[in-house]
């Protein structure tokens, strides 16, 4: 076992300018379950390749453990791709289906049979180890093809979307499964999803790349309580966060017929270059439906209520302030606000309610640069 | 989320929308299947009667049917040897509604043998080598047009007859990426896989017993390793020497068309003072002499019966002392009145057994064969009957051979 160092890791493919990954600095703990996420594009997957020895570093370094492997051959790196090839031998006991690699290694026979009865007990599996891989169940064969990588012993274990095959549910009950495993074994893990979700329900820490360039890494709650900048913020959470741009005059923030007071310390944080603008966000679960009379009440205009039966979700935009309204939106990209309300209060189509932000469940950005104001 | 069927493919055949793609797969009636399920694949995949033809259906997530799809329209269009895409089906739902998977559909190779088909007839001694030769071929190839496979295996591969040796096919891309150009690193990631695999499979085999008892499998897992290189450096190493030497340009050239490759492009550098030459092909091309066999005769042939073809035209040329006009002129007679006759003397039943090209190659083994028993020269046409009657009828049929007994590995959606 043994920690992952990204140090300043650089990827740039010949003929491009921009680099696919940006002077990566991250650091991986030993037994940590790490996730990349971010939209297609953002250098996750070559993030993960570059640590496998698929890719180049034209600059910087990789280290597993004190190791320095940036020039290391892959076989020679000591980790496992998880799921990249499972198919189960039919003529081979699943003993032997599970200790073929260490036999093509040259492991002596007994330090085989060891490793292969140790992972068998993890994986619930010590009783059919003489049987044939058609004697088990689906999920046991499935067990099995995990039993090859665990016995290898790897210092890291990588995972590149292995779930995007799957629909929904199935991806739901394997994701619970992976990552309980992965905490059994306790092993170094590094795992590529686009999914935010299961980025949140998967990982020890996440980390948030777009462009290239990491925007930050942390627990889930870290990433949900203090997003780092307007993007984490729009991309951490479902549904999204709603995120708008206001205008700032006398203390306070302004868009429409709406008035947020600022704090002085955010006023003092604003910049010339954010000319005179505030970018402020709110998740759907941080607004509370008050009456037009509260300071700071948002009026919204109720477009299409949506009723899961534990929870109830208002889609509207913002009233009463004309071409301003398209200036607020979902962080997911529609022009929409997102509120979340009581399920046995829900508004009606064409309805307007007024929500205000719930103390403290405010996050506000320098309108130029995006980056998190402290408060 | 569609409601409806969505069918994306080149050419659509309407026939497409005849099978019942509102029942999943695995229970698909057997009246539609052109073969039992069989088939070592970590999906559901059935072979199925379309038009006179067979193609294969897999059941497969959506992002990654396409995906599949496109990749291996790609490779079709880079001219690598691969099975060919008809399409993605998407958007299925049973009678009551719930939503089924995506399918990836490829024609079947006509003529192809999967290696435990290969294993599970009589195999000849050396087939296990061969087999090896053409996956490495294979390989060397997806790699210069910058195809990193992912998953090298003896079962994501399909083997036609190639005179005495095999042509390799990749069938299975789920895992592949078409890159610009491939790093080191993925190459020999690559090649890693596919040696651990193709030990794991032969292991399997001896397991089973359907492997000779003295074969060394890790042995012939280097074997893949060591053809890789060998062909990878012929193919892409500089080599420098004397401005004196510059035979040694068409040499190069010569030994790459020896090996079935084409030079399409060769960097040539001369250092300062002119003294060393040093050159590296840049561009090569897999099929020398198939394509030299498609432009003289327009037949489509693998690199080695093209060969074998060629020799004969030499021969026919020799023969006939022809070898001063225009080679067009005796290749159009050779395959009017050489080809043609000995291939259309076999009786239509037992067409189906061996590809045209790979029964004249036999044809010319058993003339030589017969010649020698009779001490004579036996005549082309009476060498045809004896090879029909003696060997082809004893052949198998290898037109569809499709799977063999394998469990089906089931998906991790099965868990």
């Amino acid at each position: 076992m043994a920690t992952v160092t990204y140090d300043k890791a650089s990827r740039i493919y010949p003929g491009t300018e921009r680099p696919a990954v940006d002077a990566l600095d991250l650091e991986i703990a030993d037994g940590e379950f790490l996730v990349l996420v971010g939209p297609s594009g953002c250098g996750k997957s070559t993030s993960l390749r570059m640590l496998a020895g698929l890719e180049d570093v034209n600059s910087g370094r990789i280290l597993i453990g004190d190791r320095d492997v940036t020039d290391v051959q892959p076989k020679d790196r000591d980790i496992a791709m998880v799921f990249q090839n499972y198919a189960l031998y039919p003529h081979m006991s699943v003993a032997d289906n599970m200790g073929f690699a260490l036999k093509i290694a040259g492991t002596p026979k007994a330090d085989i049979r060891k490793r292969v009865e140790e992972a068998a007990k993890i994986l619930d599996l010590t009783e059919y180890l003489d049987r044939k891989p058609k004697a088990l169940s689906g999920g046991q064969r499935q067990r099995v093809a995990m039993g090859r990588a665990i016995v290898r012993q790897p210092q890291v274990f990588l995972m590149d979307e292995p779930l995007s095959n799957l629909d929904a549910k199935l991806r739901v009950q394997t994701r619970t499964q992976i990552a309980s495993l992965q905490r059994r074994l306790g092993v170094t893990t590094v795992y590529v999803t686009h999914d935010q979700t299961e980025a949140l329900t998967m990982g020890d820490r996440i980390a948030v790349l777009k462009d290239g360039v990491l925007q930050q890494v942390g627990t889930p709650r870290d990433m949900y309580d203090t997003p780092a900048n307007v993007f984490v913020a729009g991309f951490i959470g479902s549904p999204a966060m709603n995120i708008g741009s206001f205008q700032v005059s006398e203390g306070a923030a302004q868009l429409g017929q709406t008035r947020i007071p600022l704090e002085r310390d955010v006023i003092a944080a604003i910049k010339p270059e954010d000319k005179g603008h505030i970018t402020i966000g709110f998740r759907p679960e941080a607004l509370d439906v008050v009456t037009q009379a509260n300071e700071g009440a948002i009026p919204i205009k109720v477009v299409l209520v949506e009723e899961l039966g534990s929870d109830a979700f208002v889609y509207g935009e913002l009233a009463g302030a004309g071409a301003a309204a398209k200036d607020i939106h979902s962080g997911a990209g529609d022009a929409q606000i997102i509120v979340r309300v009581d399920p046995r209060q829900v508004p009606m189509k064409g309805d307007t309610i007024w929500v205000a932000v719930r103390p403290g469940e405010r996050h506000v950005f320098s309108s130029a640069s995006g980056a998190r104001i402290t408060v | 989320m569609p409601d409806s069927l969505q069918i994306t493919a080149a050419s659509p055949d309407p026939a497409l929308l005849d099978l019942p793609w509102h029942v999943p797969l695995e229970d698909w009636p057997q009246d539609v299947l052109a073969a039992l399920p069989r088939g070592i694949s970590r999906h559901v995949v059935r072979f199925v009667k379309l038009s006179g033809r067979v193609i294969a259906v897999k059941e497969i997530g959506e992002t990654v049917a396409y995906r599949e799809y496109e990749l291996l329209r790609a490779l079709s269009r880079l001219d690598v040897p691969s099975v060919e895409p008809v399409g993605v089906i998407n958007g299925r739902r049973s009678p009551d509604g719930e939503r089924l998977e995506a399918v990836l559909i490829t024609k079947h190779l006509q003529f192809s043998l999967p290696y435990r088909a290969l294993f599970s007839t009589a195999l000849q001694p050396h087939t296990t080598g061969r087999l090896i030769d053409a996956l490495a071929v294979l390989l060397v190839r997806l790699h210069l047009t910058g195809f990193y496979w992912g998953d090298v295996s003896l079962s994501n591969t399909l083997f036609r007859r190639d005179a005495e040796t095999f042509a390799a096919y990749l069938v299975d891309a789920e895992t592949g990426d078409l890159h610009e150009r491939l790093s080191d690193g993925q190459r020999a990631y690559d090649l890693e896989v596919a040696r651990v695999n193709i030990i794991g499979e032969l292991m399997d085999l001896e397991a089973g017993e359907l492997l000779e008892e003295d074969v060394d499998t890790i042995a012939i897992g280097g074997r893949l390793v060591e053809r890789y290189q060998e062909l990878w450096d012929a193919l892409t190493e500089s080599e420098s020497f004397d401005t004196g030497e510059r035979w040694r340009v068409a040499a190069r050239i010569e030994h790459l068309n020896e090996l079935g490759f084409d030079v399409g492009e060769l960097d040539i550098t001369t250092d300062v003072d002119g003294t060393t030459v040093s050159i590296r092909p840049k561009v090569v091309d897999a099929g020398h002499h198939s394509r030299r066999l498609m432009r003289l005769t327009g037949l489509d042939v693998e690199e080695n019966q093209a060969r074998r073809l060629l020799n004969d035209l030499d021969a026919y040329r020799a023969h006939a002392d022809r070898q001063g006009e225009d080679e067009e002129f005796a290749a159009h007679d050779w395959l009017t009145t050489v080809f043609e006759p000995a291939v259309r003397a076999v009786p239509r039943e037992l067409r189906g057994k061996l590809e045209p090209a790979q029964m004249f190659h036999e044809m010319l083994d058993h003339r030589w064969f017969v010649s020698r028993e009779q001490g004579r020269d036996v005549p082309m046409a009476e060498a045809v009957r004896s090879y029909v009657d003696t060997v082809l009828q004893h052949r198998p049929d290898e037109k569809a051979v499709l799977g063999v007994d394998t469990a089906v590995i089931p998906r991790i959606s099965d868990l």
